[in-house]
């Protein structure tokens, strides 16, 4: 079976005002979605009907097929998530404290030790392993909080803003994680801020704003969908410096409408069409043999394009 | 291969591991007991001193005296220490976004940590009477009436009730101090103070108060067991006094505890994360 996620008419009313309003959305098998929107647009309260901290006005928050609300124990059996960022009893240990979550999820005693180990492995806190988690500064407790989603080899994980809090190298840590899990086959949802994060680690983005979904498609389609005049941004990566010659050749391939380095080896490309389109383009520049390592659609172009959605919402 | 989730009640227990744990590396568990090893050892230095009349009549008048005003004391002390914060704790600190994730029930929860704070409070019971009874020992040999049994059992059972009912105010409130205030205010002073003001001018039994339920861990040591209404004219006022009877004590703190579970677990089954 494959891991899904699904909002069926979803709702969060506090009072009179609506958090989160009539959310349908599914997404299954494995690949990383990211969850954007602005502060206070629902991001945090639809991860917290997800694992049923709060409970849903209206409509149903399902994981593989099962409401949360109803069965909780079932349907975040292999689903784990970080909310926000919650706090470790001061006087435990990391080890401890991971221990705890891998007894309550029913990790085999005899592999409890070597999953604490690897997962504090995984985000550079083994050698804490021991010590009072009181003590830790903010960006250390957070680590310790994305090892104990690890720790019993989850097949869906949901994260809200995993990186709060820590620092450049440990960001990048946290995407190398992301990207070792999808290798891995998981299903996993993250909100976040961070465009380049987003561009970087996530194959869909779902945004949201007011509580409500704006868009949900491939970070490619939503580029091209809704930016200003229908192009699309790529950026794509050379081992060598890039020359005028290639600078020339690649501006002369059809539906490419211009082209600029962004510096010697990377070069920003204006595209008209679908994924198709990209496709084939991106076939055609690897055939050319010109040193093509990266092809992606560029973070800056996201941001536009987050910009421009948010504004129409206003 | 997914990891098959332990039952609700080897969760439950799980978390009574760690919150024990907790307990003991917090200090808090060893400040309480330092509490009641100190008022047994103030008792034995007092008694042995001045040797009161009161005590040292009988081996059971010694019990009354020691342990039935002081071992609801304890029992008090330790549900506020251990329960007072417990649920509202979870909230406040954000230590239950830890755990609520993951697939547990949340009365799994409340029961291991409820189950921890007995346990805890059970310990520091059984230090105190173990001071009790060697003092005992000590003035007048082996020497353990069946009146001190009961005793003993009906404060285990004055235990679950007041652990029952600093639960539920910890689970009503999301401020750890509004929830341990509220405790200590009603437990220490308020319910006392009702009761005798229901003594002095109302004459109605106060069955609603789980302090007078709590008036058996006494009674059942007072030789013969304490006449159920007790009428005293101080020229013209009349207090009327009852002394609660076993069966209606036991009825009064089970039922304590059988409402202030459910309602406590209602409400933090019901509250928020957010
Ligand atoms: N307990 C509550 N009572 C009333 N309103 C609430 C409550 N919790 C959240 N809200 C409101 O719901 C809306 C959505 O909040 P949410 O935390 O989901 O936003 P978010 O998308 O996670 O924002 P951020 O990017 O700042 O984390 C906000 O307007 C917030 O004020
Ligand atoms: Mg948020």
């Amino acid at each position: 079976m494959q891991q899904s996620i699904e909002a069926v008419n979803l709702t969060k009313k506090y009072g009179s005002f609506v958090a989160l309003s009539g959310l349908n959305l599914k997404f299954e098998g494995a690949k990383c979605v990211g969850f954007l929107g602005p502060n206070g647009a629902g991001k945090t309260t639809t991860l917290k009907l997800f694992t049923d901290m709060i409970r849903p006005s209206a409509g149903h928050a399902l994981i593989n097929g099962i409401d949360v609300h109803e069965n909780k124990r079932d349907a975040l059996s292999s689903c784990t998530a970080l909310i926000e960022t919650p706090e470790i009893y001061p006087s435990l240990t990391p080890a401890e404290a991971l221990s705890m979550i891998a007894e309550i999820r029913g990790v085999s005693s005899n592999e409890r030790n070597i999953r604490i180990e690897e997962s504090l492995n995984e985000v550079k806190m083994l050698e804490w392993k021991d010590k009072k988690v009181g003590k830790f500064s903010k960006g250390m407790k957070q680590r310790v909080n994305i090892a104990s989603v690890l720790i019993s080899d989850p097949s869906i994980i949901m994260l809200d803003e995993p990186t709060t809090g820590l620092d450049p190298r440990g960001m990048s840590e946290v995407r190398e994680i992301v990207k070792s899990l999808k290798r891995k086959n998981r299903l996993i949802f993250m909100s976040s801020h961070l465009l380049n994060e987003v561009t970087d680690v996530c194959d869909e983005v779902a945004m949201i704003d007011h509580g409500k979904l704006l868009v949900y498609d491939s970070i490619l389609n939503v580029i091209q969908k809704f930016s200003e005049n229908g192009s699309n941004i790529i950026e794509v990566g050379f081992s060598r410096a890039i020359d005028e010659n290639i600078m020339e050749k690649i501006g002369k391939l059809e539906n490419v409408k211009a082209t600029s380095k962004i510096d010697e080896t990377n070069l920003r490309m204006e595209i008209l069409g679908d994924i198709k389109v990209q496709e084939a383009l991106f076939y055609e520049l690897a055939n050319m043999k010109i040193g093509v390592i990266s092809f992606k659609p560029s973070s800056s172009a996201l941001e536009s394009t987050y910009l421009n959605m948010i504004k129409e919402t206003l | 291969m997914p990891n098959r989730v332990p039952s609700s009640i080897r969760q439950a227990f799980t978390v009574t591991k760690f919150e024990l744990l907790n307990y003991v590396r917090s200090r808090r568990f060893i400040i309480m007991l330092g509490i009641g090893i100190i008022v047994g050892a103030l008792l034995t230095l007092l008694v042995g001193h001045y040797r009161p009349s009161g005590f040292l009549a009988s081996s059971i008048d010694f019990y009354s005296s020691w342990w039935g005003i002081s071992a609801t004391y304890i029992v008090i002390l330790s549900g506020i220490f251990f329960g007072g914060d417990a649920i509202s704790g979870e909230f406040q600190n954000k230590t239950g976004y830890f755990i609520v994730g993951n697939p547990i029930r949340r009365s799994s929860i409340y029961a291991g940590k409820w189950l921890a704070a007995f346990v805890a409070s059970f310990i520091v019971l059984i230090v105190f009477l173990g001071i009790t009874v060697l003092n005992n020992f000590y003035y007048f040999g082996l020497n353990l009436p069946y009146q001190f049994l009961e005793s003993f059992l009906f404060t285990l059972l004055y235990l679950i009730s007041v652990l029952g009912l600093t639960f539920f105010f910890s689970s009503l409130f999301k401020s750890s101090s509004v929830a341990i205030l509220t405790t200590v205010v009603l437990m220490l002073f308020a319910f006392s103070l009702i009761q005798e003001l229901i003594d002095a001018f109302v004459h109605v039994e106060p069955w609603f108060l789980i302090t007078y339920g709590a008036g058996i861990i006494g009674n059942i040591l007072t030789v013969p067991y304490p006449s159920h209404i007790l009428t005293t004219h101080f020229g013209h006022v009349v207090v009327t006094s009852y002394a609660v009877t076993v069966p209606e004590g036991i009825a009064i703190l089970v039922a304590y505890f059988a409402v202030t579970v459910i309602l406590g677990l209602v409400l933090f089954e019901r509250k928020e994360f957010n």
